[in-house]
């Protein structure tokens, strides 16, 4: 009896994964808890464990496809078959095949899974002239003859399209949502021109189709499509969704830095020497935005349809180039650690971001996030909000500048290390007025800093 | 296994529970020496004798009356009413007495009563001989209703119905008693009483219906397929107390596009049930508005031929409603 091995739940926010590389093809051994499949989630990449030791007998959803949690991705052959666990369930019995007559052009689409399909020998036929009447009496009805083309005229689009039905369907929204595609790219075939599921459906199949092709496009200026990993495309959904969704706007403040140079200078050696730590500026720049994000609740929430929804604890995911693409480790209640805290859990998280090897736990509950687009050279960004946050800050290059310095209210100028960093906030939430605070905030806390600073 | 119509393999069930169960007695009017007017007990008495086979007098609240008392106190009583139009008297029995037994007695007692009312139109019965009555006992809590279409569905449903240990209001589709034919196995064999069935797959629509109207749907389909192009999903309540909520949701979300047909009028119906579940579950799968098709709102079933045709839904006036929704 095969088992069906399911797409496990892994978090309550997670609905959809991709199915990234199969470890174990069909026919290969697998031990129970044994890896048998990378997915990836919009927040991690993971490993599908197997719920019980036997053949891996079938593959069921392909590598790049899209699933939901709970749906069955493959089958195997447990060596206890009395074995089951709660990820593995019996499969169905195949359902009757149904043999189509030959008035049918096209073959039907079978019934969706779970339902019981009457075998067609069991369905029945009338019987053309049959005696019908009460008591067995002497009614013979003739009026059953097939419906001719002839007397039944097809609905005319025309007659159908007054009013025009603009409105999208429950389903086609959830298409368009879940593929992020403007309905309208779409030709709509419906009444009216109204887009109809299986219009959008067209749309993704052809989309698909000319990613997989991988050759050139024809009509265009000539380039190779490439197709994109799954990090890639799940990378593209969320941002394009925070993009579409989410009304962008941007600020940015310039910073001294010179106080936070000075204090890594002053520290780096004695943390390397104790701690084994290599301290750089971003635990300085994180302790500041933390404290900074507790004073300006606004910053620290999410924009919801019932209201904005302040979150209690200020956890700051921090952007890391991984192995496969970006990912968002978090740093929970970062307002509540120290600096070599911060350094100390930074270090790890990192580490485990480029090797690929981050858990759903170190990079779900994120309410802000840090970029330090300053480490690519960058000077100015408008990075886009990691949905469905608030806000996000990006810290730039720190370049020597001339700055105007007043002592004693005299101005002189002085060469200085300056940085600057820019603020996207989601103007539905936040207006310019509370951005600019938080900014002055974070600004303020940098120039604090001196060489006198404890890191503790 | 046998081909038979409707009105056979509903005899076939009777004859073959009550040779296993000596318990189970058949009461109705006409139903022994005449055989039923429809000639559903035709030769069980015989068989079976007067004793268990018995006629009745015109009085369908004595009849149901009796056949409750008898299986409250452990015989396994089929009552046949005639006609369903004349199934009224015995609704204080029915709808009032026994759909309460088992929950008036606080499960104490309860009531394993059959009964099995021939419905429906199409027939040139007019306004006495044709109504759809089985949303009176639908909507009453207590019952189970059953209203299969093939002939294999009536014999397994009846004999999960007579083994049933509550009351089943086993609904027969006059029209589809010897207008319907198709495979029967000859032993006996159950089928699950409030499970609905997929009668023909398809990707495009989905059109879920129940007794004569079945095959009205399935020859529509047919030629939607043929001449459109366009695949019908067509299911089969088979059982309407209780609706098989998920196959309901599940047959819904499947095309996205919902007309349920029925052949008793459409306002407050199996048909408005049906819909307010998909509306209730399957609203956020929907591709365009829930549809449905019945005959017009009238207080029966004309008699002249002419008007008769016009009030029926047909396979034609199927078709259409089926390509309004195809083309949504």
């Amino acid at each position: 009896m095969p088992f069906e091995i399911q797409m496990p739940h892994v978090g309550e926010s997670v609905t959809e994964a991709v199915i990234g590389k199969w470890l174990k093809q069909p026919g290969d051994r697998i031990e129970k808890y044994e890896p048998i499949v990378e997915v990836v989630t919009d927040k991690v990449a993971m490993e599908v464990p197997a719920p019980a030791t036997g053949e891996l007998t079938k593959i069921i959803a392909d590598e790049g496809e899209t699933i939901t949690m709970g749906s069955v991705i493959a089958e195997m052959a447990p060596d206890d078959a009395g074995a089951e666990t709660s990820a593995a369930k019996p499969a169905r019995p195949e359902a009757p095949q149904v043999t189509e007559s030959s008035s049918s052009a096209i073959a039907a689409t079978p019934a969706p899974t779970g339902l019981r399909v009457a075998s067609p020998d069991r369905v029945g036929s009338m019987i053309t002239g049959a005696n019908v009447g009460p008591t067995g009496g002497a009614f013979q009805d003739t009026s059953l003859g097939a419906p001719s083309a002839a007397t039944v005229s097809r609905v005319e689009q025309s007659a159908m399209a007054s009013p025009a039905i603009t409105r999208l369907s429950p389903v086609v929204q959830k298409l368009l949502d879940q593929h992020g595609i403007d309905p309208t790219n779409i030709t709509g075939t419906g009444v009216g021109g109204r887009i109809t599921r299986s219009d959008v459906q067209r749309y993704i199949d052809s989309a698909g189709a000319k990613q997989v092709q991988g050759s050139t496009v024809a009509g265009e200026v000539a380039g190779t499509v490439m197709k994109p990993s799954p990090v890639r495309r799940m990378i593209a959904d969320h941002m394009s969704h925070s993009f579409r969704e989410i009304p962008h706007a941007w600020s940015a403040v310039e910073v001294d830095v010179s106080g936070i140079m000075a204090c890594r200078t002053a520290n780096r050696e004695n943390v390397q020497n104790t701690n084994g730590l290599n301290l750089t500026y971003l635990p300085f720049t994180l302790a500041v935005t933390a404290t900074a994000l507790r004073s300006n609740p606004l910053l620290n929430s999410s924009w919801r349809d019932d209201g904005i929804l302040q979150y209690d604890s200020v956890n700051v995911g921090i952007a890391v180039a991984g192995k496969g693409g970006l990912v968002v480790p978090v740093v929970r209640d970062a307002d509540n650690k120290s600096v070599l805290d911060l350094s100390r859990e930074l270090s790890g998280l990192v580490e485990r971001a480029r090797e690929g090897r981050l858990s759903l736990e170190d990079v779900s509950g994120g309410t802000f996030t840090l970029n330090n687009t300053g480490a690519l050279g960058s000077v100015l960004g408008g990075a886009i909000i990691n949905h469905p946050q608030a806000a996000i800050l990006t810290t730039e290059a720190i370049v020597k500048r001339p700055v105007v310095v007043t002592k004693d209210s005299v101005d002189s100028v002085e060469i200085r290390p300056v940085m600057n960093i820019c603020l996207s906030f989601d103007h539905r939430v936040i207006d310019g007025a509370e951005a600019s605070a938080f900014l002055q905030h974070v600004k303020r806390g940098i120039e604090q800093v001196s060489a006198a600073t404890p890191l503790e | 296994m046998s081909q038979m119509t409707v009105i056979e393999a509903v005899r076939d069930a009777i004859r073959g529970e009550m040779r296993a169960d000596p318990n189970i007695f058949i009461m109705g009017e006409d139903v022994a020496y005449r055989g039923g007017v429809f000639l559903a007990t035709d030769g069980l008495v015989k068989e079976f004798g007067d004793a268990r086979v018995m006629d009745t007098p015109l009085a369908e609240s004595s009849l149901a009356g009796i056949a409750l008392g008898a299986a409250v106190n452990g015989m396994r009583p089929i009552a046949e009413i005639q006609f369903a139009d004349f199934v009224w008297p015995a609704i204080n029995q029915v709808v009032g007495e026994a759909a309460r037994v088992r929950y008036g007695t606080n499960g104490r007692k309860f009531a394993p009563l059959t009964v099995r009312v021939p419905y429906g139109g199409g027939v040139r019965g007019g306004l006495y001989h044709s109504q759809s009555i089985e949303v009176l006992f639908a909507h009453t809590p207590g019952l189970k209703v059953v209203a299969p279409s093939t002939p294999y569905d009536a014999k397994g449903l009846l004999i999960s119905a007579i083994r049933d240990d509550d009351p089943v209001i086993f609904l027969e589709h006059k029209k589809t008693y010897r207008l319907v034919r198709g495979e029967v196995p000859d032993e006996p064999y159950t089928e699950p009483i409030g499970k609905a069935d997929v009668k023909r797959e398809g990707g495009d629509i989905t059109v879920i219906t129940y007794g004569l109207m079945v095959h009205y749907v399935l020859q529509a389909a047919e030629e939607l397929a043929r001449a459109d192009g366009v695949n019908a999903l067509v299911m089969d309540l088979r059982t309407l107390r209780p609706l098989d909520r998920e196959s309901i949701c599940a047959a819904a979300r499947h095309t996205g596009k919902v007309l349920v047909v029925q052949e008793d009028t459409p306002a407050v119906s199996v048909s408005s049930e049906v819909l307010a579940i998909i509306a209730e579950e399957a609203f956020f799968d929907l591709d365009a508005p829930v549809m449905r098709f019945g005959p017009p709102e009238l207080p029966a079933m004309p008699f002249s031929p002419v008007q008769e045709a016009a009030y029926m839904p047909s396979p034609e006036k199927i078709l259409a409603a089926m390509r309004r929704l195809a083309a949504m």
